[in-house]
């Protein structure tokens, strides 16, 4: 019993930190969104609903760069392409129908799946235990942050006067950092940031992010 | 309803039934070798693209204005390897330095 307490315990403590440490990357979404146009409810909303941070970033950024709403969707669904891979790794080990798996799938996130994996030496009920305790951690701390940063943006003003403006490459920048783990990822990096922007004067705003799929796709096809 | 509720309500629709649909379906639909490896190019290339558009654009206009400064400053941070809101906060405060001189 004493075994099994203490390792709920070290599971809790993996799960938290994950949670307040991503959760606080919340206010900064938050205030992109204000930033980009959105309301504060729009923004909460986003945080609520769609609860998936790059797709998130994803919208409000085309959409705030003048893309159309298609070009903002479709450019953050393709993000969120990934939680359905997760969702399909998670399932055989949740084992959950009805409204427990519409619960599930919704905090199917990079977060929760991460830490339910990284337990795996504890067993199958500590993965289970860090899918759950961080899908919800994540989703408090997320929601209470996207709410402050949003109001805090509103307070502001001038988006650009704060640098804002900045801040929101900058998150893009944070979040494709710790996936370029070879040099051929930094490479392809590189080469979509290229490929994008040579296709901006002659594109709508949105469809050169869209269109660099295509170099992952012609990469990731070829693998044997 | 506006381009903003569009934006909101679609991305969360689609969000939602992605993450639906990988709880709901048979695991060898998506195990694919060739699909898990697409699966993590395509974070990469978008938020590359995103990093280029939204630092050195403005609408279908390329433009190098005080935003590069906030981005070459995080470049320097994730460098140090700082924590992401470190980077963020000085992408941002060099930034807006640079708009205000």
């Amino acid at each position: 019993m004493a075994v099994v307490s203490n390792t709920r315990g070290l599971t809790l403590r993996d799960s938290l930190s994950v949670s307040i440490t991503v959760g606080a990357y919340g206010a900064a979404f938050g205030a992109a969104s204000v930033a980009a146009g959105f309301s504060v409810l729009q923004s909460c909303l986003l945080s609520l609903l769609t609860f998936s941070g790059a797709s998130q970033f994803a919208v409000i950024g085309v959409i705030g760069a003048g893309g159309s709403a298609l070009s903002g969707i479709t450019t953050a669904s393709l993000l969120g392409f990934r939680n359905g891979l997760y969702g399909l790794r998670m399932a055989p080990l949740l084992k959950i129908r009805g409204v427990k798996r519409i619960i599930g799938a919704h905090v199917t996130i990079d977060e929760s799946t991460g830490v339910a994996l990284s337990q795996e030496s504890r067993g199958i009920d500590a993965m289970r235990q860090g899918f759950w305790y961080t899908g919800f951690g994540v989703f408090i701390f997320w929601n209470l942050f996207t709410l402050a940063g949003a109001f805090g943006a509103q307070a502001m003003g001038d988006p650009a006067s704060w640098g804002l403006d900045a801040a929101v490459p900058a998150a893009f920048l944070g979040l494709v950092w710790p996936r370029l783990k070879t040099s051929v990822d930094r490479a392809l990096a590189i080469s979509a940031v290229a490929m994008a922007l040579v296709l901006t004067p002659f594109l709508p705003a949105g469809l050169p992010i869209i269109a660099t799929t295509l170099l992952a796709l012609g990469m990731g096809l070829r693998k044997k | 309803m506006n381009i903003y509720w569009w934006g909101v309500l679609g991305t969360s629709a689609i969000a939602f039934a992605l993450k639906y649909i990988g709880h709901s379906i048979p695991e060898r639909y998506l195990s694919h070798p060739k699909i898990q490896a697409t699966n993590v190019l395509i974070p990469i290339v978008l938020l590359s693209a995103l990093v280029g558009v939204q630092t050195f654009t403005e609408k279908t206009q390329l433009i190098l204005d005080h935003r590069a400064a906030g981005l070459g400053v995080a470049l320097i941070a994730l460098f140090l390897k700082a924590p992401f809101p470190i980077v963020v906060l000085s992408a941002a405060l060099s930034s807006a330095l640079l708009y205000h001189l």
